[in-house]
């Protein structure tokens, strides 16, 4: 078995060597319809390294036991194993201290979290929060579900014909009112990369916390929480390698400690009695009841493994497939870009001719591509662009340039069905 | 597997590229409207209903080809039909295209709605078929509640 790099290894500026990385994923070797794999379908999950599955076998077969309660051995281990995993996420993100990472089950409830706890307890009636035209469904719902109880208001930065956010319009929007902008690292369903550090100084400048969703940035640019000064950064861990059902969510300290606990349970609290609950401390407090032990765990296996290879690497590695996606799909006669943001990361999103992204998705998955179809739980952003569905394709790690032209193929065989495009 | 061209016969092609009554009905009476809120096909079925009789249906929408040449056929098959009749369709159609139910029917003796069997093959797209059939019911129903395949 082939050992899983380690950072030391690595020799800066190396290109990633793709042909080792691939073999790392068991999964890159299925065929689909008698195809080769091509996966390119990153930005809903990406595919586990072999290190994470047999982290998590090893897991539920050596150590399988709960955590933070047991004295006997198998437990102590798994409390290691676990803790383990958030002082990884916690060198991952560059947080300060581990107690501001806080596992649950995924970013949208890492989102939901802050919502539910930040918000509800400091939402005011006539309070504003900012969001962007650009969101994932799972960074607007949370927001205006307290928004309607607490009768604040949801404000909407514009985005513009390219897919970025209008600046101008941001500014405008960060009034005396508004308490909290959350914001997307890098868009699900356009591609765009953020300015957010830039976003956080002016909202910090106007004394506004501001959370960031992570999910599709965290896979594809080192995130140094503390540089960007964000107040929360909320990830998923099956878009990074790791297993699903666990997301984190970074908070600075003092802003965990002030908010009030999510959930009521076990693991969360010092005493109960039937007149009081003491709370326990971060991260505990947010974490009630026995958690996703192995997801976490394998979760940690993901972020050693992504760190051997080099977040910078992988990044430029990623950076590359994408430029030559943008140049060869530009290419294709009848296809339109949805998104040509100043910067971009991992994916492409694009209509063809008129031929709906469905029927798309059908063929070119009869050549063994894997590819998004739909509007990618971004409604609103397919408004802004009057089209009812996309096509995305996602990179990362383990793509190829070779893979990109297997898609660009296979565009052309929707063309011929559906007689010329 | 089945090959990619029993899905997308010559005749769903051809209603993709110009749907039948596609467009407002004057003088509706019962009007539904259906979405697929997984990928955001969105169609509205237009009945005028006379004495328990379509006498006239059109649709609109956005959707896949399977799903705009499936509205498109089914408001062919309607016409002059009876109610009871088209629910008759709608089950029959459903069983069709529909993997799980033990095989389904061959879509023998069901026209031009026959060219959706090869829907069964590809389960990600039943719902793409059935949108429409599901929202012509929610009209036959009177149901002005907006029909969702989830």
């Amino acid at each position: 078995m082939r050992q899983v790099k380690t950072a030391e290894w690595k020799r800066p500026g190396e290109a990633l060597d793709v042909a080792n990385v691939r073999e790392d994923f068991p999964i890159l070797g299925e065929s689909v319809h008698g195809k080769p794999l091509v996966y390119l379908d990153n930005a809903a999950t990406a595919q586990k390294p072999r290190s994470v599955i047999e982290r998590v076998a090893r897991y539920y077969e050596t150590e399988n036991s709960n955590i933070h309660r047991g004295v006997h051995r198998l437990s102590e281990q798994a409390t290691r194993a676990y803790e383990g995993a958030r002082a990884a996420m916690r060198r991952f993100l560059n947080a300060a201290q581990d107690r501001e990472i806080v596992f649950v089950r995924g970013a949208t409830e890492a989102i939901n979290l802050v919502a539910r706890c930040y918000g509800g307890a400091n939402l005011e009636p006539g309070d504003e929060v900012v969001i962007s035209a650009m969101e994932h469904h799972s960074n607007i719902v949370p927001w205006q579900l307290i928004c309607q109880e607490k009768g604040a208001v949801l404000r909407v930065i514009p985005v513009d014909d390219r897919g970025d956010v209008v600046m101008e319009a941001y500014h405008r929007l960060l009034g005396p009112r508004t308490r909290i902008v959350a914001l997307p690292h890098v868009s699900n369903a356009l591609g765009t990369v953020n300015p957010i550090k830039e976003m956080i100084a002016d909202a910090h400048r106007a004394g506004i916390l501001v959370l960031i969703d992570g999910a599709q940035g965290a896979p594809h640019a080192a995130v140094d929480v503390q540089d960007l000064d964000c107040d929360f950064y909320a990830l998923s861990s099956h878009k990074l390698y790791g297993p699903t059902g666990v997301g984190v969510l970074y908070g600075k300290a003092g802003l965990l400690e002030a908010m009030p606990p999510y959930q009521g349970g076990g693991d969360m609290i010092l005493t109960v009695s039937f007149e009081a609950t003491e709370y326990n401390d971060l991260p505990y407090k947010f974490e009630a009841g026995t958690p996703n032990i192995a997801g976490v765990i394998g979760l940690g296996a993901a972020v050693e493994y992504l760190t051997g290879l080099g977040i910078e690497t992988v990044a430029a590695h990623e950076d590359r497939v994408l430029a030559y996606a943008v140049e060869r799909l530009t290419r294709v006669p009848g296809l339109r870009l949805i998104g040509t943001p100043a910067r971009r990361a991992s994916l492409v999103s694009f209509i063809f001719g008129d031929v709906h992204a469905h029927d798309i998705g059908t063929i070119l998955d009869q050549e063994g591509i894997a590819v998004r179809t739909g509007h990618h739980c971004a409604m609103p952003v397919m408004d802004r662009f009057g089209v009812p569905a996309t096509v995305r394709a996602s990179f990362a790690c383990y793509n190829t340039e070779a893979e990109v032209d297997v898609l660009a193929e296979g565009l052309e065989r929707v063309r011929r069905l559906f007689d010329g495009v | 597997m089945s090959d990619l061209s029993d899905l997308y016969q010559e005749l769903i092609l051809d209603h993709n590229r110009k749907p039948r009554n596609f467009g407002p009905l004057a003088g509706a009476n019962r009007s539904a409207r259906g979405v697929n809120p997984l990928c955001g096909d969105k169609v509205t079925v237009h009945l005028h209903v006379e004495d328990d009789r379509v006498t006239g249906v059109s649709f609109e929408g956005t959707g896949c080809a399977i799903s705009i040449a499936s509205a498109s056929v089914m408001t062919e098959s309607l016409k002059a039909r009876s109610c009871a009749d088209a629910r008759e369709m709608f089950e029959r159609f459903h069983q069709m295209v529909a993997a799980d139910n033990g095989g389904g029917i061959d879509g023998g003796g069901m026209g031009k709605l026959a060219a959706f069997a090869g829907v069964r093959d590809y389960p990600a797209r039943v719902k793409c078929a059935t949108l429409a059939w599901h929202t012509l019911r929610a009209a036959l129903d009177g149901d002005d509640k907006a029909v969702s395949t989830e």
